[in-house]
């Protein structure tokens, strides 16, 4: 790895053609991937105004459901997440300082972190379907239109499913960012992709930090 | 050759003359502008045409003095435009609060109009209405949305499954006119189209008189009621279940949950097939829910009786002695009598 | 001219195999790629206007069923729209030009620019799939709950299509900007680029902002055709009006994505056939970044007659008003322009001149729509087709045409036949008139848009609309021949045919695989075509 940045002084490794510096092509791929998120933004927030919209002229629908989701496992994917965000953001750091062992070894926990997410979401959907919380003929709450519930359920699965698809598209990339690292490509002068991959993943996670009250928190109470 | 060509629709409402006028405005503003822009074009092009290979334009970079001024007028004629055509919206879109208006109530679904009038008339693509007097129209879809348009009134408004819109017109000249479904609904859609007929008042008494012996719109509706017991509950003999709806239209009303809403066509239709989402101060939620007990006409029927239901009157009137001889046929007088209904069979 | 000679070697020349064009990042060729592909759309969709057009020459619509007619517009809409409109300047011109333009060797993202072609094109290829079996009949704005609970067409299918294809539309606007942003030469400061990277920033911004709530929004509605979910169904307490808010909220400024470019690709015409630098540069600039912002905010305008309440209606209508100011700074700027210029008559002037006037209409109609009061008379009639075609048609694909010949002797080598193209240009002029002006006065006379069949007395217009559009057809054949022919017979153009300003013309035509030589320094403002200093003008 040190010997192929020494040799190549004048074009150095990682940068491509079309790009005078790595400096150059540092800024391009960090700004792209913040474009990027903000399309992600909006991609939630339409979700996010039909959510709006519908809460707030059903309110106490949308109280009575949400009481049915499983806060505990709710509780426990937001701590995984939280602690996947940190060692995400040591595996960036790790892979700033040129320090590949390192940048797998928190690749490693962040994937297994990630996937124990999927895997207690996965369990509270089956929970959800024997619970009849799925939106469809079999679909049944007490105390509440049962309509206007439903919508609350359309809303909780597409949104959390639409988080869950960006989380497998995360594991996806952490598993191309540990090959990058396993092949040593990564150096103090270069290490675009993992602060890249470390932006769309803590964004995941942001997405999540805001699903959380919504879904599970709000009106919790009443 | 162009003659045979008419330019616009005919002005067959009181609306049509106040849209048509600021039409024209705008038709000659564009036109002012049209033949501006498109006119200087013309003669710089001309004027300045490239006269050899190696010529260069002149170096100017621009005056904000020119800008402001090509910003600030547009703005203000644009202003003008929106007040202007505000002031028209309002008009078209905020029904006359008089009570001389004649209710229609409008059910579209794919592909035809019905109308049911208060007198009990129903009519499908075929509208009658005197001429001179305001028409309100409460509509609603019994599937996708459709919209009602007729072009020689200059109104048009969308009808939502689920809602009721009202729509008014004043037509100023007895005569056929179009009617169109404007919002795209189906297979069917350009043949969702009918006549608004236009009659003199006499005509329109005669038309009116020589309906078939329907019930009115009310007592069909209050047929409905007694079908579906609703008086079981709603009636001041049965232990207070059910708010009392006798004087209940158009009036304010507690909600459970400290909120206030006014009691129209609205609230009563939701409060029909879907009992628990505005439940009245003081009462349980255990109205069961009569969606799909009920079509969309017998809603609207349901709801014009109870809009005649007035203040309970302290001299109670006789039942309607029920024809099917209903099991909860009511005994209670201030809610099944038709008081103050247009009773009048034919 | 007639001494020039192609360059020895070019971006085209380098590699002729099928796969160096399938697997090339060069942006150059991703514009060839693009330009293929969507003028295939562009037939298609032709050739479904065709036949709603012949279908209404008669008012009692005995040419197809009515479930024929429906899918035919609709078809028309989705195709013209997703996959001619909105890629056509940006992912053709702009893939070409925005790299050489400021000076760069290639866009930011490459591989990028090129997986965009290819996810566009499997969007396309699902479009087209539902097309086949059997069609879609929602109208290109899949109106709920028509399109979720009542048409029983491949609705999911092709609203999976635009879905992807819309990730095009994300990523092309997303390299674009990243490009601008921090490839620019050295000394290319932001006002010294050209007008049309301007343009091209504005578009790439409402791409990255609005294309994802069109994605969400038809995502909705295949998931509520497939699993039920409600969301816009009425019988459970949805909002079919949501949906509406919804899909304009991307809709609308995708009407700026169309028109925009072509704003940018006019305002460069003018400044070469006038050998003269835009009237008012910063205005011209500022003027589509604010029509990018306001464009965002104005989207309940479609929403008049569907449920809105009156203020909300109001705010609406206000905000249109204003996003009208800045377009109508640019007309005005171009036409200060022409002043002491030195002006060419050659095919881009032409179809300039031609974009401001129809545009000018186009907009000024907008006006009628945008007033309240006669918006409820005018919505959903064939005022609103002639509105829209006016800014898509005589807008967005003048600019179009004006710019693929502008730069088509840099994209090929080659020049176009002169005379042919000027009769092309004229032929499309009228055609356009002839099929569109009259359904301004159809629309005030009441004709409902998406009608089979008619009151007999809108006859004579709509024959006469139809008569426009077979010329209008023409009009599109003549360029489509002549532009191939060019590409072996058209004589060789040179490296600035036009004598231009700009780094596009510094480089040899066609250009070198990686466009310039050296990275060219860039020194002085665009445009600047020296001539007598004259700093004010009365």
């Amino acid at each position: 790895m040190a010997d192929i940045a020494s040799t190549e002084a004048v074009h150095p490794a990682g940068l491509q053609h079309h790009f005078d510096s790595l400096e150059q092509q540092s800024d391009a791929s960090t700004l792209g991937m913040w474009v990027f998120l903000v399309t992600e933004v909006l991609f939630f927030g339409g979700l996010f105004t039909a959510y709006l919209v519908y809460r707030s002229t059903y309110p106490d629908a949308f109280a009575v459901a949400s009481k049915h989701t499983l806060i505990a496992l709710g509780a426990l994917n937001t701590a995984i997440l939280i602690t996947s965000s940190l060692t995400m953001a040591l595996a960036v750091f790790a892979s700033q300082e040129g320090n590949g062992k390192a940048v797998i070894r928190f690749l490693v926990m962040t994937w297994i972190l990630g996937a124990s997410f999927l895997v207690v979401k996965g369990i509270e959907y089956t929970t959800d379907f024997h619970d009849h919380l799925v939106p469809g003929a079999h679909f049944f709450i007490e105390g509440t239109n049962i309509g206007h519930a439903q919508l609350f359920f359309s809303l909780y699965f597409i949104m959390t499913g639409l988080h869950a698809i960006h989380m497998i598209v995360g594991l996806g990339i952490l598993i191309v960012m540990m090959y990058m690292a396993g092949k040593g490509k990564f150096t103090k002068e270069y290490h675009i992709p993992m602060e890249v991959a470390g932006l769309y993943w803590h964004f995941v996670d942001i997405v999540w930090i805001f699903l959380f009250p919504l879904l599970y928190l709000i009106d919790r109470h009443k | 050759m162009l003659s045979g060509i008419p330019l616009f629709p005919e002005e067959a409402s009181t609306l049509a003359t106040k849209v048509d006028a600021l039409y024209f405005f705008l038709v000659a503003v564009s036109a002012f502008f049209v033949v501006l822009i498109a006119g200087t074009i013309l003669y710089f092009a001309i004027k300045y045409r490239r006269r050899s290979e190696d010529e260069h334009g002149a170096s100017i970079h621009g005056a904000i003095l020119l800008e402001t001024v090509w910003t600030i007028i547009p703005l203000g004629i644009a202003l003008v435009m929106f007040i202007w055509s505000a002031d028209i919206y309002f008009q078209a879109y905020e029904p006359p609060k008089s009570n001389s208006a004649v209710n229609v109530y409008v059910l579209a679904k794919q592909w035809m109009w019905k109308f049911q009038h208060m007198d009990g008339q129903r009519e499908i693509n075929e509208l009658h209405v005197p001429v001179n007097t305001e028409i309100k129209l409460i509509m609603t879809s019994q599937d996708v949305i459709h919209s009602f348009f007729v072009p020689d009134f200059r109104i048009k408004m969308d009808v939502l499954p689920g809602r009721y819109r009202t729509l008014w017109f004043q037509a100023t000249k007895p005569g056929t006119y179009h009617l169109f479904c404007a919002e795209y609904c189906g297979a069917g859609h350009s043949r969702m189209v009918g006549q608004v007929i236009v009659m003199k008042p006499a005509d329109y008494q005669a038309w009116i008189a020589g309906g078939v012996g329907t019930d009115t719109l009310a007592a069909a509706g209050q047929k409905v009621f007694t079908n579906l017991a609703c008086v079981t509950c709603h009636s001041p003999d049965s232990g207070a279940r059910g708010p009392m709806l006798s004087g209940l239209f158009d009036q304010k009303v507690r909600l459970q949950n400290g909120q206030t809403v006014v009691a129209d066509d609205a609230y009563l239709r939701e409060s029909i097939m879907d009992p628990g989402a505005q439940v009245v101060a003081g009462y349980q939620p255990i109205m069961p829910t009569y969606q799909g007990l009920v079509n969309e006409e017998q809603l609207l029927e349901l709801i014009e009786y109870i809009k005649t239901l007035k203040p309970a009157p302290s001299a109670p009137t006789v039942t309607t002695p029920e024809p099917d001889g209903h099991a909860a046929a009511p005994k209670t007088p201030a809610m099944s009598s038709p008081a103050g209904a247009p009773a009048a069979h034919r | 001219m007639t001494t020039a000679v192609l360059p020895r070697e070019d971006y085209l020349n380098t590699d002729y195999s099928l796969r160096s064009w399938l697997l090339t990042t060069d942006h150059k060729r991703i514009c060839i790629l693009y330009l293929v592909t969507i003028t295939l759309f562009f037939a298609i969709g032709g050739a479904f206007a065709a036949m709603i057009r012949l279908s209404l020459a008669t008012p009692t619509g005995s040419l197809v069923s009515d479930e024929t007619y429906n899918k035919l517009f609709t078809m028309h809409g989705i195709i013209m729209v997703f996959f001619f409109l909105v890629p056509s300047i940006p992912a053709t011109l702009g893939n070409f030009f925005i790299p050489i333009m400021i000076g760069a060797k290639d866009v930011a993202f490459p591989k990028l620019n090129l997986a965009s072609w290819y996810i566009f094109t499997i969007g396309g290829c699902f479009t087209l799939w539902a097309l086949i079996t059997g069609g879609v009949d929602t109208g290109w704005t899949f109106y709920t709950p028509f399109s979720t609970l009542s048409s029983n067409t491949n609705v999911s299918l092709a609203a999976l299509g635009i879905f992807i294809a819309g990730f095009a539309s994300i990523l092309t606007g997303l390299n674009f900007m990243v490009t601008i942003h921090r490839m620019r030469a050295p000394g290319m400061t932001w006002f010294r680029m050209p007008l049309f990277l301007w343009s091209m920033y504005a578009t790439s911004l409402i791409m990255v902002l609005g294309t994802p709530v069109l994605a969400i929004t038809l995502l909705l509605v295949a998931a509520e055709r497939l699993l039920h979910l409600g969301i816009f169904d009425p019988a459970r307490g949805g909002d079919p009006v949501l949906f509406q808010h919804l899909f304009w909220f991307y809709s609308h400024p995708a009407v700026y994505i169309m028109i925009v470019p072509s704003m940018g690709v006019v305002s460069e015409i003018i400044a070469a056939f006038s050998r003269k630098r835009v009237f008012g540069y910063e205005f011209v600039a500022f003027s589509s970044l604010a029509i990018a912002v306001f464009g965002f905010l104005v989207w309940g305008h479609h929403l008049f007659v569907a449920g809105l309440s009156v203020y909300s209606a109001m705010v609406f209508s206000l905000l249109s008003y204003v996003v009208a100011i800045p377009s109508a700074v640019k007309v005005f700027n171009w036409t200060a322009t022409l002043y002491k210029g030195s002006i060419s008559f050659a095919t881009p002037m032409l179809y300039a001149f031609g974009f401001i006037w129809m545009f000018t209409i186009g907009g000024l109609t907008g006006l009628f729509l945008a007033s309240l009061g006669l918006d409820i008379h005018l919505t959903d009639t064939y005022f609103v087709v002639a509105h829209f075609h006016y800014i898509m048609v005589g807008g967005a694909i003048m600019g179009y045409m004006g710019g693929l010949h502008y730069w088509w002797p840099k994209m090929t080598g080659r020049m176009y036949p002169e005379g042919w193209a000027k009769i092309g240009a004229l032929t499309i002029f009228l055609g356009f008139n002839l099929t569109f002006f009259p359904q301004f006065i159809l629309g005030y006379m009441g004709m409902p848009r998406r009608y089979h069949v008619y009151p007999p007395e809108f006859q004579t217009l709509n024959v006469l609309s139809s008569a426009g559009a077979s010329i209008l057809g023409i009009g599109y054949l003549i360029p489509l021949v002549y532009l191939l022919w060019s590409l072996k017979y058209g004589p060789i153009a040179g490296d600035n045919p036009w004598n231009a300003k700009g780094l596009e013309w510094q480089t040899t035509s066609p250009p070198p695989k990686h466009n310039f030589e050296e990275t060219p320094v860039v020194t002085e403002e665009a445009y600047n075509y020296g001539g007598l200093e004259e700093s004010h003008v009365g």
